[in-house]
């Protein structure tokens, strides 16, 4: 047995000593040995389902398929039903060429036998696969001081600061061991302290500033700190509303992509920022001040990965992270919109919307707006646009998107919200 | 030959040297590594566009010394496979508390792979400011990091 600082319970200790098994020990191990390199004191249980990052069968990630085997072969399965990340692949609604299919069958060559083992090992339902498991369709939602242990950074970012629960940003296969044993590492987000914030970020914009790019420039300043957000109640709602949610879910995720973010507090906004206030700041903290000036700095520092800098674009991902309900039938108005004024009927280039499937099961309900969508051209997914981009041939196309994280991942070319809709009426 | 000494917390412990490469900024593992591993290649070439300390350099088997690692959470997974394939670091050395994601892949290829990378974090800014790309590192089991010139 590891040498252990950690204060254990006897059935836990019984477990790190293999009296359960040499499968359940190596769980133990891992989640125990992590929360020893943060000073975790003890493991707690967790109030709510995992949420799994790893959602794709890439034969080269032969560590996850050997572990989960050995899992399945010992039985072992998550407390609780858990959710994961999107599939990678979705041929009837974002079309590929040939041989473009050809390397996906490649790359992602083990996708049926994963979710076999997904299912095998605890995953909710077929619907499960989604970056944004909290939205009330999909159903994983936690409240205000569960105790979790997610992967997935916008998943993370998210259910921390605007729902006020806690986990810290779990990179794959630790989130499962933790599902595995129903606790977690008290340590970092999971405490008091370690939910302070260690920056003042002063928002000082004449108007609200993108959420992908606000988000990327908290990102690249405060790295994995704690940032506290002044200035955006003057442009959000400060009642928990759906726009509120959204735009929080998109600065979240650039915050977490571009940087390390894992928790931010939003002034009168966020359930702990109106619980406590700037009681929040630590000792010592930061300030960040972000004007107009600044957001032109962090857009125009994007690099472009494109071979042809005047490319026209061949495809428009929309949706990284996945699109809530509302912002469905926001891009829907828009896209549609657009196209009257432009004397137009249907788009220019490809365009492609990600939603988790719950959420496009929910919109269908609405035929006249999902009949709407569709008539424009645009196409409806539940795939993760990252694992598209991981295609060579798909990334060497130019390819356009209002996400930031699939900007830092790929060779996608940020764009905001009006550019976007410009390139897609018009070519 | 010039000499400079450091010493930080042990994380996973272990004696080697190798040739250092050295971000001062975060190490995104995703952005860096996914690259070259999905093309199965036989070198990790850093593809982090947004890292101009690493970006195009090469990182299988170096010392990476950096202040700690960001961006998406297969990171630590990325990092085991990488370990399985015979791609990842020789070390890994952090000027700062090793973060979650790295501790992640580095416990869990230690755990389930039985390959360990030596790592030691807290070595404090004064590190990544003398350390250098291509300079060797010299690491003992107590967490003492030695900078040869």
């Amino acid at each position: 047995m590891i040498p252990v600082k950690m204060e254990l319970t006897p059935e836990e200790k019984g477990i790190l000593e293999g009296k359960q098994g040499e499968t359940l020990q190596k769980v133990m191990e891992s989640v125990v040995l992590y929360g020893e390199v943060f000073g975790a004191k003890r493991l707690v249980p967790l109030d709510g389902p995992v949420h799994l990052v790893t959602s794709f069968g890439i034969p080269l990630l032969k560590p996850v398929f050997e572990l989960m085997e050995e899992l399945i072969t010992n039985n072992l399965i998550t407390q609780e039903r858990f959710t994961v990340d999107p599939r990678p692949l979705d041929y009837a609604n974002v079309k590929c060429n040939p041989l473009e299919k050809l390397v996906f069958k490649i790359m992602y060559g083990k996708q049926n036998e994963y979710e076999e083992q997904l299912h095998k090992v605890g995953l909710k339902d077929e619907n499960a696969f989604s970056c944004t498991c909290y939205q009330p369709e999909v159903g994983n939602t936690p409240s205000q001081g569960d105790r979790l242990a997610w992967a997935e950074s916008s998943a993370v970012v998210y259910a921390n600061s605007v729902l006020g629960a806690r986990t810290n940003r779990n990179s794959g296969i630790i989130e499962l061991c933790c599902g595995i044993i129903g606790k977690a590492p008290e340590f970092g987000l999971l405490t008091d302290e370690g939910r302070k914030a260690t920056w003042l970020v002063e928002v000082k914009t004449s108007q609200a500033p993108n959420a992908q790019v606000l988000g990327s420039a908290i990102g690249m300043k405060v790295v994995e700190d704690v940032p506290y957000i002044t200035g955006l109640d003057q442009f959000l709602s400060t009642d928990p509303t759906a726009a509120t949610r959204d735009y929080l879910k998109d600065m979240g995720a650039a915050s977490a992509s571009n940087g390390a973010v894992g928790l931010y507090h939003v002034e009168n906004i966020t359930p702990e920022a109106l619980e406590t206030g700037r009681h929040l700041l630590a000792n010592n903290y930061r300030t960040y001040t972000i004007d107009d000036q600044e957001i032109e700095r962090v857009i125009r520092s994007y690099p472009l990965m494109w071979k042809e800098a005047a490319a026209k674009p061949r495809v428009c991902f929309i949706g990284c992270p996945h699109l809530s309900l509302r912002q469905l039938g926001n891009w829907t108005e828009a896209i549609t919109g657009a196209l009257v004024k432009a004397g137009r009927s249907k788009v220019a280039i490809p365009t492609i919307l990600c939603a988790a499937p719950d959420v496009i099961n929910a919109f269908e309900k609405d035929q006249s707006k999902y009949q709407q969508l569709l008539a424009t051209g645009a196409r409806l997914t539940s795939i993760c646009a990252l694992m598209y981009m991981n295609n060579p041939l798909c990334a060497k196309k130019p390819v356009i998107t209002n996400s930031n994280k699939l900007r830092t991942y790929t060779t996608a070319k940020f764009m905001l919200d009006d550019e976007i809709l410009a390139q897609i009426v018009n070519g | 030959m010039q000499k400079k000494v450091f010493k930080g917390r042990v994380v996973l412990p272990g004696n080697t040297s190798g040739e250092a490469v050295v971000t001062r900024q975060g190490l995104n593992i995703l952005a860096s590594y996914q690259k070259s591993a999905l093309k199965k290649a036989k070198r990790v070439i850093c593809a982090d566009q947004n890292n101009p300390d690493l970006y195009k350099k090469d990182l299988t088997d170096k010392v990476i010394c950096l202040p700690l690692t960001i961006g998406s959470t297969t990171g630590g997974m990325v990092l085991e496979t990488a370990v399985q394939m015979g791609l990842g670091p020789r070390a890994m050395l952090f000027a700062e508390h090793i973060d979650s994601l790295a501790a992640a892949g580095l416990v869990l290829s230690d755990v389930w792979l039985k390959q360990r990378v030596i790592t030691i974090d807290q070595l404090g800014a004064d590190f990544l400011d003398a350390v250098q790309d291509g300079q060797t590192i010299e690491i003992k089991e107590d967490g003492t990091v030695t900078v040869l010139s």
